[in-house]
């Protein structure tokens, strides 16, 4: 299913299982998934622990690949990508933001986001993209030295400046509180209308579903439900 | 810069003391390499140019007294460039300040000038040839006299004693190491060269028209073998003791085999320090890439491919490796500067060409950055191993299984935190033993080294305890009959003479040849004593010889099998003597015989050319004024002033040995200890930490750390002592020479000694690291979870 006006899908996910094996048990977290994203378009995963969104979107980032079935981004086809193709289609094409904001702590805010800017085709400037989240005053500090927040916000930088196809947030405000993970919420909204970067957004808090243009909740490394929002609102109007 | 490197930089700073800790180890291996090798190098040239500009000759030979037209009989042989004849003999001097006498050999110098072994005059200058009573002294000797030129001093000469001048001072390059005929130092107060007209020479010899000792120069395609059989045989008849190349010559001999002594120890150490070196790098990079897992991951999911983050780590591990090799090269530069100074002493070069030994530098480089990459493949390998989305979770704990050493464990009932030491090394065998083989390492290193004064007190005591037990041995100028001895035992102080008698022989067996003395042994002898390095006594049988190692693997020959002995002094016969013996014998490389045996052979009645005595110590000053006067003593030997010298010159030489060997083996425990306890509290600090929530003191908690260290170190000690017992092995075979063999023998205090020195430099690593574990934050480690 497409959102309005959205035309091309950026990934396709036909039958998508994983499994995994510890010791002598089989966990399956993902029972095939069937998936359609669109160019621009803002999706929330919502679903409770283990219920398959990291799974589903470290598999969309070519992080890691399916048990079965079949992912495509546009017409490469991820599930037999060879490490190097896979290697290729993250440093062009994907953004990622993660939970625990994973910033180098040896490396000052410029230079974290300069570890992409380095090796992209197309990138900004580590200060346009710092600028953008805000925090181009903070550039030359070092992860220790910022705040939660700040350094979410460091993380997206890092995530925006290669100017990627999308845009995988896993529980980007999961470690924040209410008014931090506003801030971060609104620097991803902001990259999404400006950039028009296709965005998923991985998370369990139920508020955020408010902003995103469709939203989609796994339980059981399945999809149970995919609805559009057609009245997308504005982060600052969501709070938890 | 790029940001990774910044990242690399930036890891490098943090974990400093333990890059250091590899890069010293690296050092060595690379420092013992160029040091050992640029003073090989730079005495190799320097020898080689003094050869060359000072026309050392190649072949050598003697003679009782040859016609002097043997000299253009012998220039005549095929392959021969130049040829000088020169008489040469051993005198008794008399110095001021010296109540002892010295003992000099008289070289002549040709009238019209030295064509070969040209003398370098350092001060002064050559005698006048119209001068009888002018002389120039080797510089050693009469610096330490202060016999500057116009100074006399007095020589008995032929059994007149003399009052020579000093004319100047010189060096020669058949001279670079200059020893007394029968000693085993050099001993530049007691003994010195004096060179003199030859006319004069000839007067004092009563030797006109006559040469006793020809140099000769080869043609560069001459084949030496045969100019040196056709100079034998031009000499016979007049005595000829036997023509010889440079392989024979004392002072080329002797600086050739030290300088295969460098060569051995530039072979032979360095692996040692490389491997160790190239664990820790293993070591130290796998912990750091397992500690960096989620940036590894982290970097992944941006986009960088493996060949970069591996080129990431790797770049470190090259850091690493260019620190150790500057930092070995730079010590390396100096032990080689130390080395020179050191060998300065015994070798006499009137200059230094120093030689960078650029292929030592080259191959050290290339083999200590190929220690640490190779040292870094493994961890950096395992890190690209693990998929992106994995190696940013936090790593599963580790599975502890229960097996059978557990279950043993467990039976034993200890407590918990010695439950955590050893289930840890359970676990982790490979870094347990990664530890277990550095410490063993460094024990062994150390028993190599205290090895070496086990020997030289093993060869000590065998040469002056066991074998010589003479104050004093007279050289007789020629040989006299046992009323010589009768005559000694008058002289004051004497307690007991005994005589003895030696010839310069050729041994033969097959086509190989060697030229040594042979030594008649009197029955019945108790001063100076046949004595084999296990300390046993030996009496050489009626019929039969007893050979040292040396000789007989240089003639390939063993016990049973029959030597031929070509006198080449009077009587100038042949024996056919079967080895009875074989025996380990440190220093002297002579052959043994009975003295009836040899005047058997010889047709002769009993004769004496040495006479060992025991003295009075209180009565030495009283005899040395007396030998003075005796006409008929060449020189003589005093071996409590041998011993000191033996003793003083070891000592000097050993304790620079041993301290840098020492220092190195502590590096390598500190290295690897240092690391591993790092290591060990990075990884447990949750661990760790948790404990002390629980309540346990800091003192319980560091035993942990401190006890699984220490554990494996003892373990280390005997498997160390085992691997020194293998060095020392080694070291013997690669440091024996033609004139020196190290008796191998250690000491129950070498093996104490060796682990007391890792136990402690151990226990002082790991406690510089349980002080860190005071600094852990708990709150902090209890939340990160690397």
């Amino acid at each position: 299913m497409l959102r309005d006006g959205c035309t091309l899908p950026v990934f396709r996910a036909e039958g998508v299982t994983r499994v995994y094996r510890t010791g002598k048990v089989d966990v399956w977290a993902l029972r095939g998934v069937d998936l359609s994203l669109a160019e621009g378009e803002m999706v929330v995963l919502l679903g409770a622990s283990g219920s398959g969104k990291s799974t589903l979107v470290n598999i969309l980032g070519g992080l890691d690949l399916p048990s079965g079935g079949r992912v495509f981004f546009r017409d490469q086809e991820l599930s037999r990508a060879s490490d190097r193709q896979l290697t290729a289609f993250r440093r062009d094409h994907v953004g990622f933001v993660f939970q625990f904001y994973n910033l180098v702590p040896s490396l000052t805010a410029r230079e974290n986001v300069a570890l992409v800017t380095e090796i992209a085709l197309d990138p900004m400037t580590p200060q346009e993209a710092l600028d953008r989240v805000g925090l181009g005053h903070r550039m030359d500090h070092f992860p220790a030295e910022l705040s939660g927040g700040e350094q979410q916000r460091v993380a997206i930088a890092r995530a925006i400046a290669k100017r990627p196809d999308v845009l995988l947030c896993d529980e980007p405000t999961g470690a924040l509180d209410s008014k931090t993970g506003v801030q971060v919420l609104e620097a991803l909204h902001e990259v999404n209308r400006d950039l028009g970067t296709a965005t998923v957004l991985i998370t369990h808090n139920a508020s955020i579903q408010r902003i995103a243009h469709r939203v989609l909740v796994l339980a059981d490394g399945q999809i149970i439900r995919d609805e559009l929002n057609a009245e997308p609102v504005p982060p600052r109007e969501v709070s938890w | 810069m790029k940001a990774l490197d910044r990242k690399m930089l930036r890891d490098l700073r943090r974990i400093w003391a333990q890059a250091l800790a590899i890069a010293l180890v690296l050092a060595c291996g690379v420092m013992v390499l160029t040091g050992a090798q640029g003073t090989q190098a730079t005495l190799l040239q320097t020898q080689s140019a003094y050869y060359e500009r000072h026309r050392f000759a190649d072949v050598f030979a003697g003679a009782t007294r040859a016609p002097a037209d043997v000299v253009q009989a012998a220039s005549l042989i095929p392959g021969v460039a130049q040829v000088e004849g020169r008489i040469s003999f051993q005198a008794v001097l008399d110095i001021d300040g010296m109540t002892e006498p010295a003992t000099g050999r008289i070289l002549s110098l040709p009238a019209a000038g030295p064509g070969l072994n040209l003398p370098l005059v350092r001060l002064g200058r050559l005698p006048d040839p119209s001068r009888a009573d002018e002389v120039a002294l080797a510089e050693p000797f009469a610096k330490i006299h202060d016999l500057t030129p116009g100074s006399r001093f007095r020589g008995v000469l032929n059994g007149q004693l003399r009052e020579l001048t000093v004319t100047g001072w010189v060096l020669s390059p058949e001279f670079i190491y200059t020893m007394a005929p029968g000693a085993m130092m050099p001993d530049d107060r007691r003994y010195g060269l004096i060179w003199m007209n030859e006319e004069a020479a000839a007067a004092a010899m009563d030797m006109g028209g006559a040469v006793n000792e020809i140099a000769l120069r080869l043609t560069r395609d001459s084949d030496e073998r045969a100019v040196i059989a056709a100079l034998d045989r031009l000499l016979d008849p007049f005595g000829g003791t036997g023509a010889h190349g440079r392989d024979r010559q004392a002072s080329h001999a002797f600086l050739d085999g030290e300088l295969t002594q460098l060569g051995a120890m530039a072979a032979f150490m360095p692996p040692i320090f490389l491997i160790v070196a190239a664990f820790l790098v293993n070591m130290v990079l796998g912990r750091l890439i397992a500690m960096e897992r989620a940036q590894i991951g982290l970097l992944k999911a941006l986009g960088y491919g493996r060949r970069e983050i591996a080129s990431h780590y790797l770049k470190l591990a090259v850091l690493i490796g260019v620190i150790g090799v500057l930092t070995g090269w730079i010590f390396g530069w100096w032990i080689a500067d130390a080395m020179i100074g050191l060998y300065g002493d015994f070798f006499r070069f009137p200059f230094i060409i120093r030689d960078w030994g650029t292929q030592a530098l080259v191959i050290s480089a290339v083999l200590g950055m190929l220690t640490a990459v190779l040292g870094g493949l493994r961890a950096v390998w395992s890190s690209l191993k693990l998929p992106a989305a994995e190696a940013m979770q936090p790593p599963a704990p580790p599975s502890f299984a229960r097996g059978v050493a557990d279950r043993v464990l467990s039976r034993l009932r200890f407590r918990q935190t010695t439950m955590m030491i050893f289930r840890s090394i359970l676990r982790w065998p490979g870094r347990a033993a990664i530890t277990l083989f550095g410490v063993s390492t460094s024990v062994g290193v150390l028993v190599m080294s205290y090895f070496m004064f086990d020997a030289v007190e093993r060869l000590s005591d065998s040469v002056f305890q066991q074998a010589n037990r003479q104050q004093v041995t007279l050289v007789l100028a020629r040989g006299q009959t046992d009323r010589a001895v009768q005559d000694a035992l008058a002289l004051p102080g004497v307690l007991a003479a005994e005589g003895a008698y030696a010839m310069p022989v050729r041994a033969v067996h097959g086509h190989r040849n060697r030229l040594t003395a042979l030594h008649g042994h009197f029955p019945g002898a108790q001063l100076a004593r046949l004595v084999d390095d296990a300390g046993h006594v030996l009496v050489p049988p009626a019929e039969g010889v007893i050979l040292p190692e040396m000789l007989a693997r240089a003639l390939q020959i063993e016990a049973g099998q029959v030597l031929r002995l070509e006198m080449l002094a009077a009587p100038r016969t042949t024996l056919d003597l079967p080895v009875v013996g074989i025996i380990a014998q440190g220093m002297g490389q002579e052959a043994h015989v009975s003295a009836t045996a040899l005047f058997t052979a010889m047709d002769s009645v009993a004769q004496v050319n040495m006479i060992h005595l025991a003295v009075q110590s209180d009565r030495m000053d009283d005899l040395n004024v007396a030998i003075k006067k005796t006409p008929g003593i060449a020189g003589l030997m005093d071996w409590a002033e041998v011993r000191r010298q033996f003793d003083a010159t070891l000592s000097e030489n050993l304790l620079t040995m041993v301290g840098i060997y020492t220092m190195i083996g502590v590096l390598i425990a500190i290295g690897v200890v240092y690391n591993a306890a790092r290591i060990q509290l990075s990884e447990r600090s949750y661990e760790l930490a948790s404990l002390r929530v629980l309540g346990f003191s800091r003192v319980e908690v560091g035993y942990v750390l401190v006890g699984e260290i220490m554990l494996l170190t003892l373990v280390a000690i005997p498997v160390g002592w085992g691997f020194g017992y293998f060095l020392a092995v080694g070291l013997v075979e690669a440091m024996s020479t033609d004139m020196f063999q190290i008796p191998f023998h250690i000491t129950r205090r070498t093996f104490a000694l060796a682990a007391l020195a890792v136990f402690l430099a151990a226990l002082g690593s790991v406690l510089m690291v349980r002080r860190r574990l005071d600094r852990v934050d708990l709150a902090t480690a209890l939340k990160a979870r690397d």
